[in-house]
């Protein structure tokens, strides 16, 4: 691999004192060793990146290893070797995102289609800034929310869905007293993913051809029946890959879920108790400041699970972006 | 013979609801759901605006079933809910705006930001330390990303050809996805084969965060260079400047301003970041301004654990933890606000 690139090497040909220089004849590319040195540093820092990630499986996987073989008495809980500790939480993980992604992939793809077909034009972007403001808050500021206002909020509600459907299987009682429950953690996890699954559907919807919204409309469509039409088939592969990403963020978040949840190591889809399955990046959160020994390649290895988890999350959002690429035609 | 009298309505206005119509609706159910609530004996602003919201979409769905039929009705539904939508999406914003500033106003003082917590029990003491931790780890962090990230854009838009390029943009997109713990775990696993098991440094928080802005900036540079028309750079090589000095004085100079947008940006999203720092830069109530020699405290990390260990006296710990949040998104906010103004003052108007 060459650190420069160079125009295609053209076969020099002698030339007569006397005669014009033929112009196809390109001159001579003069290697500076500014372009040496520069060049050179932008490929070091590209190396470098490569490298960082390398150390970054390495080293997580060197510090993981003594975890995979620990014993009963050194793992935390009654769990008997490190994947029956590990299990609960991964379930824990998948499941809070899950919630997240069910409150936020419709709420968003509404508030993607207000900002782009129904509020008024000038008003539009602005609109669009106030969402992003949702990704700029903290995500520790969300915690303290999440614990301070929201889950004293639905509690009540949490009650009475525990009385007047507590049949339902999902909302079997006793209700938490908190209102700290994994429900809780899913509204504050789709907060926080909800602006970039907007940003991202926004963008999809306004690539929809006009063409084929205003032929929706000319055969007399409503606006809605010109969304169901025109933008939404179009913009189907881009929702998907935005709420893939979305789903990505959610699984790695840590905060929001360590402050909101009273956790315990426990496997349960019930929504509004006080006993609740907790996620892998909280517990790493709660735990490692006083882990020591054992206990800390435990929490890394559990971390490694994480990152492999988001990793095929992201990798398969990224491969139907791809995908969608090679066939639009829009680059 | 007979005269049919003309009708009243116009042909085009017939069949059609009032384009007032759905307001008067809306004042029509908030009055019904006040009346409701206060007769219940019930004052309570999310109820009400609740049970307005969910008659008023009944009511102007029904009505215009009857007036225009089940095409048009649906369509008005469906309006009426994505507007809806779009107003419960601001729900949480306005309330945490309003919360933060509501209880972290009380500790906004002069103590809070020229005092550390070292001995400090119960009320009183500030978040010195904190901020010169944010500043420094931010500082060190950014020091570590941007010169990496820009290069990093250089080399993909203007030198990268074949396998290497494709494998880093693949790299940068994995390493935006990395979870912000998985990134202060590497720090931790890099920096214990140094220092020993238990090590807690505040250039190992600066590194978790380079891991997560690296791909931010790389990402947005990129975008930046690929604006710059490569007219500009053909008429520079034609002018004889060599391909270094042409990235240096033509392409750089052009997308400036979206570089340090991006920049910016990027600063605002790992300002933010508690989990990475709570690993690896730990805790403490006193002065550090040393990257390298023990714990450090950052603005996050301190609301963390002014919420997560409150002392004897509960409340003040509380409000510390409020204020502290109030001047993080104050902090994101001003830098948010300052890219923005930069893009848009700035920035070359390339149609779009």
């Amino acid at each position: 691999m060459t650190t420069t690139t160079q125009p295609p090497a053209a076969p020099v040909q002698p030339v007569d004192p006397g005669q014009p220089k033929p112009l196809a004849t390109p001159a001579k590319v003069v290697q500076r060793p500014g372009d040496r040195i520069f060049s050179g540093s932008t490929l070091t820092a590209g190396i470098l990146i490569l490298t960082t990630l390398a150390a970054v499986a390495i080293f997580l996987v060197a510090q993981s290893l003594p975890a995979f073989v620990a014993d009963e008495s050194e793992i935390k809980g009654d769990a008997t070797n490190f994947f029956s500790y590990v299990w609960p939480l991964v379930f824990g993980t998948v499941w809070a995102a899950f919630i997240a992604l069910i409150i936020a992939v419709p709420l968003a793809i509404m508030v993607a289609l207000f900002i782009t077909h129904y509020a008024p034009r000038r008003l539009a972007q602005s609109l669009g800034y106030v969402i992003d403001l949702l990704a700029a808050v903290p995500s520790v500021v969300y915690g303290l929310w999440g614990i301070g206002v929201l889950a004293p909020a639905v509690q009540p509600v949490y009650s009475w869905l525990v009385e007047n459907m507590g049949w339902f299987p999902l909302f079997a009682g006793p209700v938490s007293g908190t209102g700290r429950t994994i429900l809780t953690v899913g509204i504050v996890l789709a907060v926080m993913i909800l602006p970039i699954i907007t940003s991202l559907s926004r963008e999809i919807f306004l690539q929809t051809p006009k063409l084929h919204e205003e032929a929706a409309l000319a055969l007399g469509a409503t606006r809605w029946e010109m969304i169901t039409i025109a933008v939404l088939p179009f913009g189907r592969p881009g929702i998907v890959s935005a709420s893939m990403l979305g789903l990505g963020r959610a699984l790695g978040e840590t905060m929001a879920v360590a402050m909101v949840l009273s956790p315990s190591l426990i496997i349960s889809l019930v929504l509004l108790q006080s006993q609740n399955p907790t996620t892998i990046a909280a517990n790493i959160a709660l735990n490692f400041p006083e882990a020591h020994g054992v206990g800390v390649n435990i929490l890394i290895a559990s971390g490694l699970i994480l990152f492999v988890i988001t990793f095929v999350v992201n990798f398969i959002s990224r491969a139907i972006v791809d995908r969608r690429k090679a066939f639009s035609g829009a680059n | 013979m007979a005269i049919t009298p003309a009708p009243m309505t116009s042909a085009l206005k017939a069949g059609k609801l009032h384009r007032f119509t759905p307001l008067y609706i809306i004042l029509g159910t908030l009055a019904v759901s006040v009346a409701v609530f206060a007769m219940l004996g019930a004052v309570n602003i999310a109820g009400i605006l609740i049970v307005t919201a969910v008659l008023f979409v009944l009511v102007y769905w029904l009505l215009s079933l009857f007036v225009e039929g089940s095409r048009k009705a649906k369509d008005r539904l469906m309006t009426s809910l994505v507007v809806i939508a779009f107003l419960i999406a601001l729900v949480p914003l306005i309330s945490v705006a309003i919360t933060t500033i509501g209880n972290g106003a009380a500790r906004f003082d002069i103590d809070f930001f020229t005092m550390s917590m070292r001995n400090i029990v119960g009320e009183g003491g500030g978040a010195l330390h904190a901020i010169v931790g944010t500043l420094l780890i931010t500082l060190a962090t950014s020091i570590i990303s941007v010169p990496i990230g820009i290069l990093t854009a250089i080399y993909l838009v203007e030198y990268g050809r074949g396998k290497l390029a494709k494998w880093i943009t693949f790299l940068v997109d994995v390493m935006t996805g990395i979870p912000s713990i998985v990134a202060g775990l590497f720090a931790y696993a890099l920096l214990v084969l140094f220092f020993g098991e238990g090590v807690r440094l505040g250039i190992g928080g600066a590194m978790a965060l380079s891991v997560l802005m690296i791909p931010v900036i790389v990402r947005s540079t990129e975008e930046m260079l690929k604006l710059v028309p490569n007219e500009l750079r053909e008429a520079s090589y034609a002018l004889g400047v060599p391909k270094y000095l042409t990235i240096l004085k033509v392409v750089l100079p052009t997308s400036l301003a979206g570089i340090v947008t991006g920049v910016m940006l990027s600063v605002a999203r790992v300002i933010g970041e508690t989990a990475p720092l709570l690993i690896i830069a730990g805790f403490t109530q006193s002065m550090n301004y040393n990257l390298f020699d023990g714990r450090m405290m950052a603005l996050p990390t301190f609301v963390y654990n002014s919420y997560a260990q409150q002392g004897t006296d509960a409340q003040a710990y509380i409000d510390r933890a409020w204020t502290g949040a109030l001047a993080l998104i104050l902090i994101v906010m001003a830098l948010n606000l300052i890219a923005r103004l930069i893009a848009n003052i700035f920035s070359p108007k390339l149609g779009r």
